[in-house]
């Protein structure tokens, strides 16, 4: 179980305990985080479940399998510190995550 | 004016048998989708990739999928209307009147929404004033090539169209490649060719940079690009392209009084049907209690909805169920000869 905020792009924040071996993608779908659209349902080939980690966790994030990254080139506004959340498994050591969520997905 | 029974929106895997159904039941249908082909997410989004959970096909990819749906309503020879996107509907008495982007007109019995997650739609510049040169000098799709001859023209993008494109119009204009990172998705030998056309000064290419505004009147003049460091170049341009894939989106449907939840449209478990009767909707787009979002729930979906129609279509009739295996007319409607 780990402890994920969400940070959306109308300022508000979502705190949320999402459980071991979902991604961070279905932890926000399920309690109805706003601006994760997640269209094609975790198979890495939509990019609308874009978010942009807090830059101190971005090196404690497991590093981007092949194709999330040409996956990413597709995001609205993509940057250094952008993801796509039904990459990020979710584990103890996620417990404090961060994120912000763009302010549109396409 | 094509007049059939039943217009279905979508040609994934769900509208495909719908249509199927429908051919078998006796009724007619034609079906329009926005993409260039068949298939749906299962052609655009995963084609080659493997498809496990197709009741009695224990491995497919989506193109093979599409293709065995394709062969298997072919006697039913369905017309299909590809790159249109249904805009408007309006009731005329008993019957629908349809009309697509591209000025296509239907009058059918009844509607059967097989749309997915939406219609595919290029993703776009998420820089402001774009949408002011949208058609003129920044475009998302080439219909007319020679437009760009002895222009300057500014790619955007990382993948096969926009390096495909760069590469051929690099030899009737001055061309400019513009990529948010180092790395490709396209195929490694158009990124070569590329590479090879920059160093050759036929081509300029700008990595780790992204659009910072566009700058012009009517047309555009320039474009202000931003390095990933915070550096930013203005480059002459005459036309800006940009290839970022598609996205999908529900577009027109939005507006014609359905009852949407969350992206998808509530429906009855009983026919498919939408609070607006003699509308369906099927697959994905589809919501009701227990909906798992899974292309054999859309084939059940697309089963019963076909028949939802049949009382619209052919009003004075009654369905008589049949199967297959046995029904004369069944058989006769696949062109099945003895």
């Amino acid at each position: 179980m780990a402890k994920i905020t969400f940070n959306t792009h109308d300022n508000n924040t979502h705190t949320i305990d999402i459980q071991n071996g979902l991604s961070v993608m279905e932890g926000a779908v399920q309690n109805d985080i706003p601006g994760i659209d997640a269209d094609c349902g975790g198979g890495m080939a939509c990019a609308t479940c874009h978010v942009y980690v807090k830059d101190e966790w971005l090196n404690k994030l497991p590093a981007k399998e092949d194709g999330e990254e040409d996956m990413l080139d597709m995001a609205f506004e993509p940057k250094n510190n952008s993801r796509l959340s039904c990459q990020l498994i979710v584990s103890d050591e996620l417990d404090g995550l961060e994120v912000n969520i763009p302010s549109k997905q396409a | 004016m094509n007049k059939t029974d039943v217009l279905i929106i979508g040609a994934g895997p769900t509208g495909l048998f719908c249509a199927h159904q429908l051919g078998i039941i006796g009724l007619s249908c034609e079906i329009v989708d926005n993409l260039d082909k068949a298939g749906g997410q299962c052609i655009e989004l995963y084609p080659d990739k493997p498809i496990y959970d197709i009741p009695a096909v224990p491995e497919c990819t989506g193109e093979e999928l599409t293709n065995n749906l394709l062969q298997q309503i072919k006697p039913f020879n369905v017309k299909f209307h590809l790159n249109e996107r249904v805009e408007e509907i309006k009731k005329v008495e008993n019957r629908w009147n349809v009309k697509t982007s591209g000025g296509v007109e239907f009058d059918v019995a009844a509607i059967v929404i097989a749309g997915g997650v939406g219609s595919f739609e290029p993703r776009k510049f998420s820089v402001k004033e774009c949408d002011k040169y949208e058609g003129n000098s920044l475009l998302y799709s080439i219909k007319d090539k020679t437009i760009f001859k002895d222009k300057t023209i500014s790619i955007f993008g990382g993948g096969d169209s926009a390096l495909d494109w760069a590469i051929e119009l690099s030899n009737t204009s001055k061309v400019n490649l513009i990529h948010r990172r180092d790395g490709f998705s396209g195929a490694e030998s158009s990124v070569q060719k590329v590479k090879q056309l920059h160093e050759q000064g036929k081509l300029n290419l700008f990595t780790k940079y992204q659009m910072e505004s566009v700058v012009g009147d009517k047309k555009i003049d320039s474009v202000k690009i931003k390095h990933d460091e915070g550096e930013t170049k203005e480059i002459k341009s005459d036309y800006v392209l940009g290839f970022f894939g598609l996205i999908m989106q529900l577009g027109p449907i939005l507006d014609w009084g359905l009852n949407i939840n969350k992206k998808t449209v509530e429906v009855n478990t009983e026919s498919f049907e939408t609070n607006i009767s003699s509308i369906f909707a099927i697959g994905d787009i589809c919501s009701y209690p227990g909906k798992l979002k899974l292309i054999l729930s859309g084939f059940h979906e697309g089963a019963l909805a076909a028949r939802g129609c049949f009382k619209y279509a052919k009003p004075n009739e009654k369905l008589r169920f049949e199967f297959t295996t046995t029904s004369k007319a069944a058989q006769e409607r696949l062109g099945i000869k003895k």
